[in-house]
């Protein structure tokens, strides 16, 4: 028996109280979109403002000159840095997110992703000051090395967490077929998984190098001591970087200073946007193959 | 096991003097047992005694004992839920990382305790190679997926030669031979399945171990399967386990069913009775099983 309060002949038109739920809910709605767009605005106007400041000193000299008049020493040395920390995190961070996948089980494991975790999140100051006591006061002078570790500190929770996620999209069947053959788990792990998972461990990667790219306050305590007027090579000694450059440069308070600055941020925001970009396109098409 | 029929049981035992003989040397078309099968006494590839198995605190499976013929097709068959995948999964131990999984009695595996603390699981799957219910091909080429496997193993000599052989074998090569570069998953279903069996095959191992292979395919992938089957049957020790009871009763020579039996208040799963496959059909001994073949249960 239903004890329906409304006639169910009715015509089809709101009653009771809809009228009033539904105007609630479009509130709701219209506000969490305004949200949202308002998200997409910030990044909008930074994006503008850098656009605009930086784009006139933009010129072939700007960037492939040492100072005064370019930044080509800084973006090499970003590079170097930025490539040794990759070489040092990556590694690691694939192998982390092996163990946390494939072997790791229990309370280790859950005490592994915490600490992943609490890493994210680590101050990347810290990280430099940590780095600095390690290296730079105990060979008594700066290094584009340094930094780089200290990068790579920042990198390998974001590549581990990154793998681990696409890691756990390899089908477990696959792991069942390759156990049901015989073959030992770590074979398994280089014959089938790690290659079915590549495209997602790319992608993570590269948006650990997209951070790590604009990371400032590490590189300002150890490589910020350093000649931007010329290509240097050595990791083992400060190596010019953007970040630091930027810093450098705003502080100057003079006019080419502020424009040579938003120069620079340009060519670093423009790099981080492509990489970033790029990294979620390759990860959407590799989301969607092994979806399939 | 009150269920258990005692008289096929005791005359296989009698049957069977060498039960702990150990296999030796790789199992080819040319093995021990090649078309000789019922000549002789039939030897038991698996003994499963008393065997029991928990998931945690849930039993799914009490008091099995069974034997599994070598050279021939044993079908596992009954109701689901009734423990007959956990006792095949069991039987090469891919069961165990499935947490909370124990299992007591013993399991032998040609006279070797399969759970004893010296053996390693990965040589026993080495041995006892299975073929899963959902077609899991290699994200790789046809030719990689079978090779992977043997060049693991080490058994790089002639991988050209061994590769043909398992999908020959599979009754696969005269339908990929010109596109072995071609990625696997671009097969059709029955396809990748017998290309799953290609792969399991191509290491020889002794015994192959089938969950329901042919369930997730259509009637003809099904019905090419089943020949697959006939045709690898004296060269492997074969344990199907299948819903289609239709499908065991064409491809196996043994037939045991399972069913689900309260002890202590749950029901889990039990083996009822295991026998010729035109017994289990034609003249059951326990009438659970009757009602099932005749299609009145489960």
């Amino acid at each position: 028996m239903s004890d329906a309060s409304f006639d169910p002949a009715a015509p089809l038109t709101p009653s009771g109280n809809l009228r009033r739920r539904r105007a609630f809910s479009r509130f709701a709605e219209y506000g969490a979109t305004a949200a949202a767009l308002a998200a997409v605005g910030v990044l909008g106007i930074v994006v503008f403002a850098v656009v605009v400041h930086g784009a006139s000193a933009l010129s072939l000299d700007f960037l492939f000159q040492g100072a005064p008049n370019g930044i080509g020493p800084e973006l090499v040395g970003t590079a170097e840095i930025v490539a040794i920390g990759t070489l040092i995190a990556a590694p690691i961070g694939i192998l982390v997110a092996v163990y946390l996948t494939e072997f790791g089980t229990g309370r280790l494991a859950s005490w592994i992703k915490l600490t992943l975790d609490l890493m994210n999140g680590l101050p990347s100051i810290i990280v430099g000051l940590f780095v600095f006591g390690l290296i730079v006061e105990a060979t008594h002078k700066q290094s584009g090395f340094a930094a780089a570790v200290a990068l790579a500190i920042i990198m390998l929770p974001i590549v581990a967490r990154g793998t681990v996620e696409i890691l756990l999209l390899v089908p477990s069947n696959l792991r069942e077929a390759a156990d049901a053959l015989g073959v030992s788990r770590w074979r398994s792990v280089l014959g089938v998984i790690l290659p079915s998972a590549i495209g997602g461990i790319l992608t993570s990667t590269v948006l650990a190098v997209a951070r790590a790219a604009g990371e400032t306050a590490p590189l300002l305590l150890l490589s910020s001591v350093y000649d931007p007027s010329r290509v240097s090579l050595n990791p083992f000694e400060a190596l010019p970087n953007i970040p630091t450059t930027i810093f450098r440069l705003s502080e100057e308070a003079s006019p080419e200073g502020f424009t040579q600055a938003w120069g620079a941020g340009f060519v670093l925001l423009t790099f981080i946007m492509i990489t970033s970009i790029g990294a979620r396109i390759l990860l959407a098409r590799t989301r969607s193959k092994m979806a399939q | 096991m009150s269920n258990f029929d005692s008289r096929e049981f005791s005359q296989a035992v009698a049957a069977t003097p060498h039960r702990v003989r150990i296999q030796t040397g790789p199992l080819s078309d040319a093995g021990p047992s090649g078309g000789k099968l019922w000549e002789g006494p039939i030897e038991a590839v698996f003994d499963a005694q008393g065997v029991s198995v928990f998931y945690g605190s849930k039993q799914a499976l009490h008091g099995v004992n069974l034997r599994i013929e070598r050279s021939r097709i044993t079908a596992l068959i009954g109701p689901s839920g009734c423990g007959k995948s956990t006792f095949l999964r069991s039987l090469n131990r891919m069961n165990d990382p499935v947490p909370g999984f124990r299992l007591e009695g013993q399991v032998l595996y040609h006279g070797h305790d399969l759970y004893a603390s010296n053996v390693d699981e990965v040589e026993v799957r080495r041995r006892i190679g299975m073929v899963f219910q959902k077609p899991n091909p290699f994200p790789k080429s046809i030719y990689d997926n079978v090779a992977w496997a043997p060049r693991n193993l080490g058994l790089k000599h002639g991988l050209d030669e061994r590769v043909e052989k398992a999908l020959r074998g599979a009754a696969l090569w005269d339908e990929v031979k010109d596109r072995l570069k071609d990625s696997a998953l671009g097969l059709s279903g029955g396809q990748q399945q017998r290309l799953c069996i290609a792969r399991a095959i191509a290491i020889e191992p002794d015994v192959l171990l089938l969950d329901e292979p042919a369930s997730a395919l259509d009637p003809i992938a099904t019905a090419s399967i089943e020949d697959l089957m006939h045709s690898l049957k004296g060269r492997f020790t074969i344990v199907i386990v299948t819903h289609n009871m239709q499908q065991a009763a064409r491809v196996a020579d043994r037939t045991a069913f399972f069913g689900l039996e309260a002890t202590a208040g749950e029901p889990s799963g039990t083996l009822i009775e295991c026998a010729d496959t035109e017994t289990i059909f034609s003249d059951p001994a326990d009438p659970r099983t009757r009602d099932y073949v005749t299609g009145r249960f489960g």
